[in-house]
């Protein structure tokens, strides 16, 4: 098992390195310049000295070395030092965003704490309420509650996030002006009323993501616990007198749990992608909706790391499903 | 010279079938046709398809018609329940603020949502197909392809189909016309980016075929590769391509509406689902129906697709059928 999640966690770093150079390679097409705004009276020379400036006169593997080196050698060196008060980056050049002449990634550090904020809380009540949600649906399977709660599951599953956040704004903001249909990032939470009003304003995003996640979830709880309800050790456990609670809520379920939670671990990167979606209907501004203005202002070093993040996530979750599957079902053997 | 048979062994002898055997497809049908939600998608998803082909046949509005003096229509069912509202028989789902009928352009719209669906998930499925039969078959070419599959699989997808789109739009408008380079380069992003599960089931399925004797029996007679893949695979791996065909569709039109949304798809003056509810957003408060009513088209159809997929999936799996 350990041999297996070293190999797999030593084979991550060549299909991430990959990833990075294709995604470069892609950003090296991009037709838009980044002088382009820069008005004609400059001269021509000066121009040429502010490509240099902003590292854009070497060639194309020149500037992805050089991106490589400030994303895995400058960067962590910038976190240290911030963390312990050393100076290891003092004069460093870090990854610098063409918007705004900062560098990137405090731009990110900025950005992470809504996204994760409202991507995570949806995740999680996405997973307390599509649980319980498979698992009695999968008990009583044809039942009314089965047969209303895949329909349920299917209609979130085909309603894309970009109908259901403007539906629950008219619905919720404008009909009912229960919740506001704008995130307020700038919120502080220090009182009971604030804490409220965040409370508030979190509730439409987290339930747009939730939906997508309890449609999914459930659907793969029903199927897994219906696999495991018709076997043998099932009977079994009925036969030596245990409870119903105990059979299917402890043997069934814990057994039923194995697919599901490699599931859980899988969707964790698909929601950061959702997300983007989510952000920009409520204006969450998060690192979805900084992916986007970066695009649309032809960031490249911004778009660059971002992309680069979500490939780092879905890679590590991909390795935690993987190792996860191992541990907890004992008879998977990787080697 | 036959003596007649004693009882005891005419009792032995097989039994003539008392109907003729029946064909796969037949209890295919018979399974779909037991699943009410499937059979419903499917005629939905057919009724869906004609309106959007045949449907700028019968309403002949054109929806790029400006009738500046008739914007701002509501649909004609708002008369219902306020007397005020602007309707009139003439635009039945109403005008948007520049005065363009809205049933003409939800039919337009649809047209071009669908296609995109339709070209991406075909796209996909020939790439996944070939990517799957082939690392299947040949065993020298199975670790680098899976790896690649791999790779795809680790693709951060939304974001790349984002960067992509904003960088390839200005050359491909350039060779092939606003409208045809956006749809070469929709279609051609979602189906690149969208083709690994198809792979993944159709390498599987082809590993266990490929070991099974009518393969075996099809190679000693001396049939090319290219041959047993055409002849005997690909229809044993049918149906999987069938059931992710149907995923992938509904996929593709949901991606084309979320590039539409986040406003990286097709020009301002060319409708589709997606373009159009991202353009009535803003003015939601006012006019509910221009979000609802393209929302509930691609939410129906994407519902149809996957109870469609749902329904073919129980009905081409056998060890279902039949119970």
């Amino acid at each position: 098992m350990l041999t297996f999640a070293i190999r797999r966690l030593v084979l991550s770093v060549p299909t991430l390195l990959f990833i990075s150079f294709a995604i470069f390679m892609l950003l090296q097409l991009a037709p838009g310049d980044p002088m382009s705004q820069v008005p004609l009276t400059v001269p021509p020379e000066v121009k040429e000295q502010m490509r240099q400036a902003l590292g854009l006169g070497e060639p194309p593997l020149v500037q992805y070395w050089k991106w490589l080196v400030q994303i895995f050698w400058i960067e962590p060196q910038v976190l240290w030092d911030h963390w312990f008060g050393t100076t290891f980056s003092e004069g460093q050049l870090r990854v610098i965003s063409w918007q705004t002449r900062s560098p990137v990634m405090d731009i990110v550090l900025q950005r992470i704490p809504q996204t994760l904020w409202v991507v995570g809380l949806s995740y999680v009540v996405g997973v307390l309420i599509a649980l319980p949600i498979g698992i009695y649906s999968a008990y009583r399977q044809y039942s009314v509650f089965d047969q209303a709660g895949t329909f349920i599951t299917m209609i979130g599953f085909s309603i894309p996030p970009f109908f259901t956040g403007p539906l629950l704004i008219v619905i919720f903001s404008v009909q009912l002006g229960w919740f506001p249909s704008i995130y307020d990032t700038t919120l502080v939470v220090n009182s009971w009323d604030t804490f409220m009003v965040q409370l508030q304003q979190m509730i439409m995003p987290v339930m747009v993501l939730a939906l997508q996640t309890t449609a999914q979830l459930s659907r793969y709880m029903r199927a897994s616990m219906l696999d495991n309800l018709n076997q043998d050790y099932v009977r079994t456990a009925r036969a030596k007198g245990l409870s119903e609670a105990v059979v299917v809520m402890v043997h069934v379920l814990r057994n039923s749990m194995i697919p599901v939670v490699t599931v859980i671990a899988l969707g964790v990167p698909a929601i950061f992608g959702g997300a983007i979606i989510t952000e920009n209907v409520f204006k969450v501004n998060g690192i979805g909706q900084l992916l986007i203005t970066a695009l649309f202002a032809n960031d490249l070093p911004m778009v660059m790391t971002l992309t680069f993040i979500f490939a780092v996530l879905i890679v590590t979750f991909n390795l935690i499903a993987d190792i996860l599957y191992g541990v907890l079902d004992p008879r998977i053997r990787y080697d | 010279m036959t003596n007649p048979a004693p009882a005891a062994i005419t009792a032995l002898a097989d039994k003539v079938p008392s109907k003729p055997p029946r064909s796969k497809w037949t209890d295919v049908w018979h399974q779909f046709s037991k699943h009410k939600g499937a059979l419903m998608g499917a005629a939905f998803l057919i009724f869906i398809t004609l309106a959007v082909l045949f449907g700028s046949w019968i309403w002949t509005l054109d929806p790029q018609k400006l009738d500046i003096r008739n914007k701002d229509l509501r649909p004609i069912y708002t008369a219902l329940w306020d007397g005020a509202a602007k309707v009139a028989w003439a635009h039945p789902l109403g005008t948007d603020n520049l005065g363009r009928d809205g049933l003409a352009n939800l039919i337009a719209g649809g047209r071009a949502s669908m296609a995109v669906g339709w070209a991406a998930m075909l796209l996909s499925l020939f790439i996944g197909t070939a990517v799957g039969v082939i690392s299947g078959y040949f065993r020298r070419l199975d670790g680098p392809l899976m790896r690649l599959t791999d790779l795809f699989l680790s693709l951060p997808i939304l974001p790349l189909l984002l960067v992509a789109v904003t960088l390839f739009r200005q050359p491909l408008r350039a060779s092939f016309g606003p409208e045809g380079g956006m749809f070469v380069l929709i279609v051609a992003v979602i189906g690149i980016t969208s083709w690994m599960p198809t792979a993944r089931i159709v390498r599987g399925d082809v590993l266990a075929l490929k070991e099974r004797e009518f393969i075996l029996a099809a190679r000693s007679i001396g049939t090319t590769p290219f041959k047993i893949i055409q002849r005997h695979l690909l229809p044993n791996v049918l149906s999987p391509i069938m059931v992710s065909a149907t995923l992938g569709l509904a996929t593709a039109i949901i991606t084309e509406s979320a590039l539409s949304f986040l406003g990286v798809g097709f020009p301002s003056d060319f409708p589709t689902w997606g373009k159009m509810l991202a353009d009535a957003v803003p003015r939601m408060n006012d006019f509910p129906e221009r979000v609802l009513l393209p929302g509930i088209m691609i939410s129906l159809t994407v519902l149809g697709v996957n109870y469609l997929g749902d329904g073919l999936r129980d009905a081409l799996d056998p060890r279902i059928r039949g119970r």
